[in-house]
């Protein structure tokens, strides 16, 4: 009788901890999502005196995004290329400096702090400055390689996302502040006999680093790979997230329109991150 | 004679200079550890070279900045740019009302983090597996989806243009990428010991004692990590404050985008030739944005990078 209470007891305290976040969800996630999708069909029109008024319209909305609207499509393409593009390199580069931090470096503190200040300081308004400035172009690069003149006889939508990238190397760079920190936490805990073991049988580093560090963080890219989309998806100066907003407040599109537009964003986000985790785990069990 | 002694020898020490240079067991050799440093120095300096740009060109008068011979260090140290740029972005006003707003959302987020964290970490209740992986799936869900329902019910409930719009959803754990703060406290309670919070228990504590007495106090690590991304988070952001804030709360990052709308209003161009906006002025504008963060990093960088070291970052 007393276990039982006991149980129960702990069952109520477990939800009063969680209560916050409960109630968050129900009013302040679940709720508009569905009241966002119910918004995504309808057109809608917010006046003084009656507030919101909704037109069921169907499909109308979506219709307009990918049939009518060029420059939705176009800027979700863009961002598409985008992802595809910067994540590779962010991941990438992140899993360089944090096996350079791993190693037997002095002064690691030091470059830590360095790797980790874009993570303190980046906002859209500095982002915006330094790249009317052109201080996120790298100085000397544009010397040694002109890359508008290689990607000239390019299409365009390859040109286009290349010359993206060499334009904003540093800013790509900066949005790896966390994956490096993600990536030393779990260099940091594979197993150093492992490696010695390794190297008693001849392994070399390079060997090593394919067989035993990468098959030990696999599943911590994913994590990465998860949180630079996130991070990207909500980074305001990407192609998609103006159009959103500016069409909540066009006088002929609308919230209702603005709606249809977030939920295919989202859509289109989950689908990204899904496909990405669909190979990753069909890799790992060949 | 000699030839041939040093043909014998020559493999040894071929194979004791190679050791040297390229490395043995256990070290990378001098070739190694050159290339290494050079990698750690050359991304350093790209990570830090805008800051440069920043602080450089901050400090160039308008014949600096024209004269082409001056490309990184100005002749003389030259103040005025700060000087406009503060009153520009209207700073002393704009800064408190910026650490205002974040540090109100930043202090309800970390304390709901944590009673969150601690609830899925420490308790077994029906659903528990079912809510924290929907926990975890609203990390996905970008912000412009939420956003335009949100807005619509601020507006209703009178949470629009004030703090309100942060505060409420970053006191019911749903705040700016909340989730992983959660997840932070999650981890770092999970490896507790419950060995001292029974025994508390045992001297009669009920569990909101116990939590806040003995588990809080020990959790400071996740506290100065969630708090330091939090606050730079909340900083940063300013997407959501221009739509929630409108023209009532200006932040630092915002009252920068409007820079050169506030420079045309304080100083109408043409009348005085230095009195034009150039790219000095909106550097240090860029650099007062960043200074108070970049002061509070400095100062609590060693405390936040021990407390990375304990907890770790994400779960795994």
């Amino acid at each position: 009788m007393k276990k039982f209470k006991n149980s129960t007891l702990k069952q109520i305290y477990g939800y009063l901890f969680i209560s916050p976040w409960l109630f968050g969800f129900i009013f302040l996630t679940a709720y508009p999502m569905l009241y966002s999708l119910y918004l995504s069909f309808n057109k809608v029109k917010i006046t003084a005196d009656s507030g919101i008024v909704t037109e069921f319209i169907k499909f109308d909305n979506y219709k307009y995004a990918f049939f009518t609207d060029v420059s939705f499509v176009q800027s979700l393409v863009n961002f598409l290329i985008q992802l595809l593009l910067s994540v590779p390199v962010i991941i990438v580069f992140a899993l360089v400096i944090a096996l350079l931090l791993n190693s037997k470096v002095k002064m690691k503190n030091f470059f830590r702090t360095i790797f980790f200040l874009p993570v303190i300081i980046t906002s859209s308004s500095v982002i915006n400055e330094l790249t009317q400035q052109g201080a996120t172009q790298l100085p000397g690069l544009s010397d040694i390689l002109n890359i508008s003149a290689i990607t000239d006889t390019w299409p365009v939508y390859i040109a286009q996302p290349v010359n993206y990238i060499f334009n904003n190397l540093i800013t790509i760079l900066w949005f790896s502040g966390i994956q490096i920190l993600v990536f030393l936490a779990g260099l940091q805990k594979i197993n150093v006999s492992m490696y010695e073991a390794a190297k008693i049988d001849g392994a070399t580093s390079w060997e090593i680093f394919w067989k035993i560090t990468l098959p030990a963080i696999q599943p911590l890219i994913i994590v990465n790979v998860v949180y630079t989309v996130v991070l990207l998806s909500a980074f305001p100066m990407n192609p998609v997230s103006p159009i959103i907003r500016d069409n909540m407040f066009n006088i002929s599109t609308g919230f209702g329109y603005a709606s249809a537009l977030s939920w295919v964003y989202l859509i289109f986000l989950l689908g990204f991150v899904g496909i990405y985790a669909l190979f990753t785990v069909r890799r790992g069990r060949d | 004679m000699e030839r041939t002694e040093s043909k014998v020898k020559s493999p040894e020490r071929m194979a004791k200079v190679k050791r040297i240079l390229l490395g043995g067991r256990g070290s990378y050799g001098v070739l190694g550890n050159i290339f290494i440093y050079m990698l750690l120095i050359g991304i350093g300096f790209v990570y830090l070279y805008p800051l440069l740009y920043i602080l450089m060109n901050s400090m160039k008068d308008l014949e600096d900045l024209l004269n082409p011979m001056v490309k990184w260090i100005p002749t003389h140290i030259y103040f005025s740019n700060y000087e406009k740029a503060f009153k520009v972005l209207n700073y002393m006003p704009t800064l408190t009302q910026t650490l205002y707003v974040v540090l109100l959302s930043t202090i309800a987020q970390v304390i709901s983090s944590s009673l969150i964290g601690y609830g899925f970490a420490r308790y077994n209740f029906k659903g528990k597996n079912f809510f924290f992986v929907l926990m975890i799936v609203t990390f996905l869900i970008p912000q412009q989806t939420l956003m335009i329902p949100r807005f619509l019910m601020f507006q209703k409930l009178g949470l629009l243009n004030s703090v309100l719009s942060f505060f409420v959803p970053a006191t019911f754990g749903q705040g700016l990428n909340q989730a992983l703060f959660i997840l932070i406290f999650y981890q770092l309670f999970r490896m507790m010991p419950k060995s001292l919070e029974e025994a508390a228990r045992i001297d009669g504590a009920n569990d909101f004692t116990v939590f806040a007495r003995i588990s809080l106090p020990l959790a400071t690590p996740a506290f100065v990590i969630s708090f330091v991304l939090s606050m730079v988070w909340y900083w940063n952001e300013t997407y959501l404050s221009a739509l929630y804030f409108g023209n009532t709360i200006k932040t630092l990052p915002m009252q920068l985008q409007s820079f050169v709308d506030s420079y045309r209003l304080l100083f109408p161009s043409g009348a005085v030739v230095t009195d034009r906006l150039n790219e000095s002025v909106r550097m240090a504008g860029t650099l007062l944005t960043i200074a108070p963060l970049l002061i509070i990093y400095f100062i609590v960088e060693r405390w936040l990078r021990e407390s990375i070291d304990s907890v770790g970052i994400t779960g795994e």
